[in-house]
């Protein structure tokens, strides 16, 4: 499917039938982007997957100890982010730093091996990897919106995702086909990782094309970036997108209370995630295309209450499997229709010279805000339980998201 | 064209560095036993044998070995079973192995009988970690690695669990165990169990209960299904045949642990002889003396033993051995 995508995009010649005229409009960088992005993760992936195995058998290290780092992790990510927006930005160098934060990645593979059994070597290429993450994210989003006409920009960013899905998807058999040929080598796995990751990089150099901007300015000082909160569009959509994300429930709670409502067999449980990005790869396209139709921030709100809808089903009282599946498939829906929908909605809001910047804003201010509604359901946790608490969230939930229907906060058309 | 033949060109060469790679590592592993092995005899749990997992480098590297108790420096007898942890007590075994090409990773829990024939078997999600049967040969009980159901994605947690032995009943993990911290019942959505260890009794046991950055040690009921948070920085219980002493690892920094024993009536720790980090779970040979696997240059480890009374010095007791058990 998604080859014939990018052979129909790239290829100038006319369009044989309506699936081609339809994927036709989905500039050829987009795709470029998209499958860097699916390499990328591909490799990614691969590593997050063999990653337990490696610690605990490999090295016989307890990998408990590196869980600690992550909060720290998370927020030392989300501050890059912002610095990475800024950058690209400042510098007019939109693919340059994303390519540096690919590379940063690709590099860690590497890194785990020279790492060998140090925990704090370990701790350090897991740090920059996540770094690299941090710093690529905002101007990549930016070239994928700077490099879509306007009216797409909701299919442009579903095509990117359902692309970075699939990647995702196919890391774990990827490393998994590595370890069997390998005879069990993690070496071999991250050796390979590397080599896609360094595919990748190659594939953003010669594929890729960067935005030449018209009038360059000297340089856009820091405040410019921080101006942007002025503008009442963006600063509503920010603090709408940072308040929703305040209530929504992080995905391993979800997983939590299905497991144990269902009593799910534990060897399925790390299934749970892939029906979760399952419907997300499936319906991320399809979403986005219907956001450029009816708009974006409508489309933006319905995955919010697809969401609502999903806890429901979770707390609810009604059993057999049919709730349990409906829920999962809710909760990629919500993911369809949210985490490419919103950058594609604050687009039109950002002028072309910060449109990094301000992406970074948006998505750090989302992000931290989901930071903090993990650490507060936990509270919620500890004082009433599981069950309660995801009553009590997606009643939170609801109400937020009808008043960001009923207030309407962007977008003058619909 | 330029663009397409530098990105087919540097495809076919990534293409090649993984391929070449792979195929050198299939190519390394030794043909010969670094440590000798006798094989072809039996390896029952007749209540004299010392068991662990052999990982010296070779063909049998990663299967279950065997000395006497009072002899531990003989040949090791190997058999073919294969297991990442193992513990017996009683004529029960238990061997958990991770699923080879399973990710994310599974592992095999086999209940083994006294000729070490398999049981009964489980299929559970993770990495084992801790493996154990209680004194009485009715409970064997687990504690494997888990990946995502943390705050994040690559969050690791531990879920332990434990199966009867005579009635079959599976509990997949102890985490809804009602505990009280303070005397209040404590709910935390981070809370994780690891290293359960049973009284010979059949009912009292303890596990290491981690939340919030905090490691406290349970005490729990079996039949009434509670526990009580005893101790703070407890990890990886074992309880003293005489049940009166824990033996524990001890967290002195991120990473870096102590092996200690707590006096349950005084609550009076002592810190062993052994002054090397040891994250395991301590193994009792008698009411005198601990064993335990200690890591070496990366990946090798040993099997070590040390007096349970703080004196004496460490002593190397299986060289690339882990996971000890009698049996």
């Amino acid at each position: 499917m998604y080859l014939a995508t990018s052979r129909a995009a790239d290829s100038g010649g006319p369009a044989t039938g309506t699936t081609a005229l339809r994927w036709r409009r989905v500039s050829g960088n987009v795709v470029a982007l998209g499958l860097v992005s699916l390499v990328t993760d591909i490799s990614s992936e691969m590593v997050t997957a063999v990653l337990p195995l490696y610690l605990v058998l490999g090295l016989g290290l307890n990998p408990l100890q590196f869980g600690l780092l992550d909060g720290l992790y998370a927020g030392a990510t989300a501050v890059l982010r912002i610095v990475g927006g800024y950058a690209a930005d400042r510098w007019h160098r939109l693919k340059a730093v994303a390519g540096i934060g690919y590379g940063l990645s690709a590099i860690c593979k590497l890194g785990l091996i020279l790492a060998g059994s140090s925990v704090a070597g370990i701790g350090a290429v897991l740090a920059v990897d996540r770094a690299g993450k941090g710093i690529r994210t905002a101007p990549r989003d930016a070239l994928i919106s700077l490099s879509s006409k306007p009216e797409a920009l909701g299919r442009s960013f579903g095509v990117h995702r359902a692309l970075d899905t699939a990647g995702a998807f196919l890391g774990p058999l990827v490393a998994m086909g590595v370890l069997w040929v390998s005879l069990g080598d993690f070496g071999s796995v991250f050796v390979t990782s590397f080599c896609i990751a360094g595919f990748g990089v190659l594939l953003l150099v010669v594929a890729v094309r960067d935005r030449v901007r018209k009038h360059r300015a000297a340089g856009i000082p820091l405040r410019a970036m921080f101006a942007l909160l002025g503008r009442k569009g963006f600063r509503r959509m920010c603090g709408w997108a940072a308040l929703l994300g305040l209530v929504t429930i992080t995905d391993s709670f979800v997983y939590l209370a299905l497991q144990r409502r269902w009593e799910i067999s534990s060897t399925m449980f790390p299934l749970l995630p892939l029906g979760t990005t399952g419907v997300f790869l499936l319906l991320a396209v399809p979403l986005g295309r219907l956001a450029d139709r009816v708009g974006r921030w409508k489309v933006f709100v319905g995955g919010h209450l697809a969401l609502v809808v999903c806890l429901v089903l979770v707390c609810g009282p009604v059993g057999g499997p049919w709730p349990a599946v409906g829920a999962l498939a809710l909760h990629g829906t919500f993911y369809a229709a949210t985490d490419g929908v919103l950058p594609a909605a604050a687009g039109p809001l950002l002028p072309e010279g910060l449109r990094a910047s301000g992406l970074a804003l948006l998505q750090t201010g989302q992000a931290l805000a989901r930071m903090a509604s993990a650490v507060l359901f936990g509270l919620a946790w500890t004082l009433w339980d599981l069950g309660p608490s995801l009553l009590v969230t997606a009643g939170l939930l609801l109400t937020i998201t009808v008043a960001a229907a009923v207030v309407k906060p962007w977008e003058a058309k619909g | 064209m330029k663009k397409l033949l530098i990105g087919l060109v540097g495809f076919a060469l990534f293409a090649g560095a993984a391929i070449a790679y792979v195929v050198s590592a299939r190519g390394d592993e030794p043909a010969v036993n670094a440590v000798a092995v006798v094989t072809g005899q039996p390896l029952p749990l007749d209540g004299h044998t010392l068991f662990f997992r052999n990982v010296a480098q070779g063909p049998d590297f990663g299967k279950l070995a065997a000395v006497p108790r009072t002899a531990p420096t003989e040949a090791r007898k190997v058999g073919d079973l294969h297991c990442d942890r193992f513990a017996a007590a009683r004529s029960t075994g238990i061997c958990l192995r991770v699923r080879q090409g399973s990710l994310p990773p599974v592992t095999d829990l086999l209940v083994l009988g006294s000729d070490l024939s398999v049981r009964h078997q489980e299929t559970l999600p993770g990495t084992p970690s801790r493996a154990r049967v209680s004194p009485d040969g009715q409970f064997v009980y687990w504690t494997l690695f888990v990946t995502g159901d943390s705050y994040s994605a690559t969050g690791f947690s531990t879920r332990s669990g434990l199966y009867e032995v005579r009635t079959g009943r599976l509990v997949k993990t102890i985490e809804e165990l009602p505990v009280f911290v303070d005397g209040k019942r404590y709910f935390a959505s981070d809370v994780n169990y690891w290293g359960i260890t049973f009284d010979a009794d059949g009912n009292r046991f303890y596990a290491t209960l981690g939340s919030k950055g905090k490691t406290y040690l349970v005490e729990a009921d079996y039949r009434q299904y509670r526990g009580d948070a005893i101790l703070e920085n407890v990890e990886c219980p074992s309880l003293s045949p005489d049940g009166k002493r824990i033996a524990y690892k001890q967290k002195v920094s991120d990473g870096v642990w102590r092996l200690a024993v707590v006096d349950l009536a005084t609550k009076r720790v002592t810190r062993l002889a052994e002054t090397r980090s040891v994250d395991d779970q301590p193994l009792w040979r008698d009411d005198a003396t601990i064993l335990y696997g200690l890591r070496r240059d990366g990946d090798a480890s040993d099997v070590w033993s040390v007096p349970a009374n703080g004196g004496g010095t460490p002593v190397l007791l299986i060289p690339d051995a882990s996971s000890p058990a009698y049996g």
